[in-house]
C-alpha cells in the first residue's frame, strides 16, 4: 500500500491530510501554526500519520501548500492552495463550479473546471478585510469565544449596519453599537453581513457558478455560511472537511505525483530491461 | 520545486546602454555647473525629444530618476521626504521621490542634477503631471510650459488636434529660443527627426522578433533596458547606432535559436509597469516559471512603434505632434489598448495576459478591473490581475504576489497538458483510422 500527504501551512493553523492509492482520506490534523512555521507543518503532518496508523516514512509523496508552503522542509514540491483548494472541493463535491475560501487572512473566490481544474480567481489584496481575522478581532472586542460567534450571530434580528471594513476600525464600530445598548446578536450579525457582503462583491469577478462550495476555517461558522448564503441567494456546500480542503487537495496532487514518478519508474526499468535483453 | 531559470540576458547592448545612460548623467551633471547644455525637463509620454535636437539641449526624465532611485532600493527616503513636506500617502510616488529627491540633494548616479532651463509639462493626460509640473517648476525656480494634449477620445485625432499641437510645438520654440538665447536649429531638428525614424524602425522589428518561438528577449524586463536610450537619445547617430547594435545582438540568438530560458514555458503579455523597487524579485517569479513576456504595454509609454508609426523628416512638426497625440499607449483611449493588447495575444502567440497595477499610476491603472474581465469573460484568455507599486516599496506583499503568479501558472500548465493531451488523443484517433 502507498500513501501520499498534503501538508497546508494557512496564516493561522496548519492542516495534514493522508490519502491512501485508492484516494481515500485516512488521516487527518489539525495544529495552530504559531511562529515556527516548520515546526508546525511537521507536527500536522505527523500527527496526521499517526491518526492514519503508519509511519511517516511510508508517506511516498508530500505535497505543501498554504503561505508557509516553502518551509515544509519534508515536502517534496508546492503547490498554491488556490489549485489546491479547487482540487480538494471538487473531490469532496464533485459538482463544485465555484469555491468560496475564507481562511485567517485571505479570501478567495475560484471558478472550478470539470476535472477540478483552476479556471479563474480572485483574491482580497493588500487588506483583511472579509476574513477569518475580521471575525476574530469581533469576538475579541466583544469578549466572545470564536466558536461562538457564529451561532449568536443567528439569534440576531435585527443586525446593525457596520459601515466599516477595516479589521482594525471594526473594533470602534462595535464599541460604539455595545454604548448604544444594541444586542450582541444584532452586532455580530451585522458583522456576518458586513464581512458577506465583501466577499461576495470579490467574489463576483469570477463567474459565480453553481454548484459552489465554501472552503477554510471560516467555513466551520454557522452564521457565517448563513449571512453568505443570504447575500448571495444561493445554496453553499460545506463539508465537515472544509477546513482540510487545501490539504486534501495538496495530498490528492501528492499521490498523482507519486503516480506519475511511479510510471516512470515502471518505464525506466521496462527500458532498461529492454535494453538488456 | 521547479528551478528558476537564468533572470536575464547580459550582452553587449546591457554595457552599451550603462554606458549611454551613465553618459547622459555627466552630462546632466556637466550643465549644473556650467548651465550648458540647456535643458528641458519633460514627461516619458509622448515625447518631443527631436525638438531638444534643434538647441542642442539635453532632456532631464524625472520618472526616469524616480525609477533609478527605485531599481536601487533609494526610493524611499525622498518619498518619506515627500510626505514630510505634506504630500499624501496616496498621492503618486514618482512625484513624491522626485521631489523628496530634489529636496534632499539625492540623485540617481550621485552626480548634479541641473535646474531646467526650461520645466515642459508635454503630456497632461493625467492631471497628476500638470500639478507635478507646476511644483518642479515652483521649488526648482523654473519656467514653466504646458503643452495640452488633446486625448485620443476617438480612433484617429482631428487635423484641427494636429495643427493645435504643432501650434504649441512652434510657440515652445519660440519660448526656448529667448530663454536661451540660442537659435533654433531647424535641420538639425529634421536630421533628428530622421534619427528617430530609423531608430524606431530598429526598434520595431527587435519587438517583432519576439513574435518567434523562443523569444530572444523578454519584452517586458529586458525591454525596460532599451527604453532609457530610445526616451534620450532616439534622436542622435548614437541611438540609432546603439539600436543597430541590439538588433544584431537579437538576431543572433534567433539564429541559434536561443530564448530566455533553457525552455520557454510559457509566452504572457503583461500591462502596467514593473515594481522598480522589487524589480529582481518580480523577475524571479516569472523565471521560475520560465515564463517570458513576449509583448508589454509598459515599453510603448514613450511611444509606439510595432504597428507601423515612425516619424516622418518630411513634415517634422507634424510627425512629433502625431506622437505625442496618438502613438503612446498613455494618451489613447482604452479601446484601443484593448485593441493593442488583443493584437499582441494574437499575433505575438501569448498564453495570456497579466496586469499589473499600480497604486501611484491612477492614469494607467483605472479600468483595469474591467479589462480584467473583458480578456477573461469576452475573450476566454487567462488573465492574471495583480497589485502593488511602481516606486514605493511599502506597497509589494511578496507572498500575495507570488502566490497569485504560482497559482495562475499552475492553472496555464494543467491547461497546456490539457491542450497537449488533447492533440495527441486526436493523432492517435488519426493514427487508428
Amino acid at each position: 500500500m502507498r500513501f501520499a500527504a498534503g501538508v497546508d501551512v494557512g496564516s493561522t493553523q496548519s492542516k495534514a491530510v493522508v490519502v491512501e492509492e485508492s484516494r481515500g482520506i485516512i488521516g487527518r490534523a489539525l495544529v495552530d501554526t504559531g511562529a515556527n512555521v516548520t515546526r508546525a507543518a511537521e507536527n500536522a503532518f505527523h500527527l496526521a500519520c499517526r491518526q492514519s496508523g503508519i509511519s511517516p516514512h511510508d508517506v511516498g509523496y508530500v505535497v505543501g501548500t498554504g503561505y508557509g508552503r516553502y518551509k515544509i522542509t519534508f515536502g517534496n514540491t508546492q503547490m498554491t492552495e488556490i489549485s489546491c483548494h479547487a482540487r480538494g472541493a471538487h473531490y469532496v463535491f464533485p459538482n463544485t463550479r465555484t469555491v468560496i475560501d475564507m481562511g485567517g487572512q485571505d479570501s478567495k473566490a475560484i471558478s472550478v473546471g470539470a476535472d477540478g481544474e483552476v479556471l479563474d480567481f480572485v483574491m482580497n489584496d493588500k487588506c483583511a478585510a472579509g476574513t477569518g481575522r475580521f471575525l476574530s478581532n469581533a469576538a475579541d472586542v466583544m469578549g466572545i469565544g470564536l466558536d461562538e460567534v457564529g451561532p449568536i450571530s443567528l439569534q440576531g434580528t435585527r443586525p446593525v449596519k457596520i459601515a466599516t471594513v477595516c479589521t482594525v476600525f471594526v473594533e470602534s464600530d462595535i464599541l460604539s453599537y455595545l454604548s448604544m445598548g444594541k444586542k450582541p446578536e444584532d452586532i455580530l450579525r451585522g458583522v456576518h453581513l458586513a464581512i458577506a457582503k465583501r466577499t461576495i462583491s470579490l467574489a463576483r469577478r469570477v463567474d459565480i457558478e453553481p454548484e459552489i462550495t465554501m472552503t477554510g476555517g471560516v467555513a466551520r461558522n454557522s452564521g457565517m455560511v448563513c449571512a453568505l448564503e443570504e447575500v448571495l441567494g444561493a445554496h453553499l456546500q460545506v463539508s465537515p472537511d472544509a477546513h482540510f480542503m487545501g490539504a486534501i487537495g495538496a495530498a490528492l496532487f501528492a499521490l498523482d505525483k507519486m503516480d506519475q514518478s511511479f510510471e516512470s519508474a515502471v518505464w525506466r526499468t521496462s527500458l532498461c530491461d529492454t535494453l538488456q535483453e | 520545486m521547479q528551478q528558476a531559470g537564468k533572470t536575464e540576458y547580459r550582452g553587449g547592448l546591457h554595457q552599451r546602454q550603462k554606458e549611454l545612460m551613465l553618459r547622459w548623467y555627466d552630462r546632466l551633471d556637466v550643465s549644473a555647473s556650467t548651465g550648458r547644455p540647456p535643458t528641458v525637463s519633460m514627461m516619458i509620454s509622448g515625447n518631443p525629444v527631436e525638438l531638444l535636437e534643434g538647441f542642442g539641449a539635453l532632456p532631464i526624465y524625472p520618472e526616469i530618476n524616480a525609477l533609478q532611485l527605485a531599481i536601487r532600493h533609494e526610493s524611499l527616503e525622498p518619498i518619506l521626504a515627500a510626505e514630510e513636506m505634506g504630500y499624501a500617502s496616496e498621492n503618486c510616488a514618482y512625484v513624491k521621490a522626485d521631489i523628496g529627491a530634489w529636496m534632499k540633494g539625492i540623485t540617481p548616479t550621485g552626480g548634479r542634477l541641473p535646474v531646467p532651463t526650461l520645466a515642459l509639462c508635454n503630456f497632461v493626460g493625467c492631471n497628476t503631471y500638470l500639478k507635478w509640473y507646476e511644483h518642479i517648476a515652483a521649488l526648482m525656480n523654473a519656467p514653466l510650459y504646458t503643452i495640452d494634449v488633446p486625448f485620443m477620445r476617438e480612433d484617429r485625432p482631428s487635423k484641427d488636434d494636429v495643427t493645435y499641437v504643432v501650434r504649441q510645438l512652434m510657440e515652445f520654440v519660440k519660448k526656448f529660443e529667448a530663454l536661451t538665447g540660442i537659435k533654433f536649429d531647424y535641420d538639425r531638428f529634421k536630421e533628428a527627426v530622421r534619427h528617430s525614424n530609423r531608430a524606431e524602425d530598429l526598434w520595431s522589428q527587435i519587438k517583432h522578433l519576439a513574435r518567434k518561438s523562443p523569444s530572444p528577449f523578454d519584452a517586458y524586463f529586458d525591454a525596460i533596458t532599451l527604453m532609457g536610450p530610445l526616451y534620450v537619445y532616439r534622436g542622435t547617430e548614437d541611438g540609432v547606432d546603439f539600436f543597430e547594435m541590439a538588433l544584431a545582438e537579437m538576431q543572433e540568438k534567433v539564429d541559434s535559436g536561443e530564448g530566455v530560458y533553457d525552455t520557454e514555458r510559457f509566452r504572457v503579455v503583461i500591462e502596467g509597469p514593473p515594481p522598480y523597487p522589487f524589480f529582481r524579485t518580480f523577475r524571479d517569479m516569472f523565471a521560475k516559471w520560465k515564463a517570458t513576456a513576449v509583448a508589454s504595454t509598459y515599453s510603448t509609454v514613450g511611444g509606439l512603434w510595432e504597428f507601423g508609426f515612425r516619424h516622418d523628416a518630411r513634415e517634422p512638426f507634424e510627425a512629433v505632434a502625431l506622437h505625442m497625440i496618438e502613438h503612446n499607449v498613455t494618451n489613447r483611449n482604452y479601446l484601443q489598448r484593448y485593441d493593442q493588447i488583443e493584437r499582441y495575444i494574437e499575433d505575438w502567440r501569448a498564453d495570456g495576459l497579466i496586469i499589473h497595477f499600480v497604486k501611484s499610476c491612477r492614469l494607467f491603472s483605472a479600468g483595469q478591473g474591467d479589462m480584467r474581465d473583458y480578456f477573461t469573460r469576452k475573450l476566454g484568455i487567462p488573465t492574471l490581475y495583480i497589485e502593488s507599486d511602481l516606486e514605493d516599496p511599502r506597497y509589494f506583499s511578496e507572498a500575495q504576489l507570488r502566490n497569485r503568479i504560482d497559482a495562475y501558472f499552475e492553472s496555464l500548465d494543467h491547461h497546456k497538458s490539457q491542450a497537449v493531451v488533447g492533440d495527441r488523443s486526436r493523432e492517435q484517433v488519426t493514427g487508428d483510422r
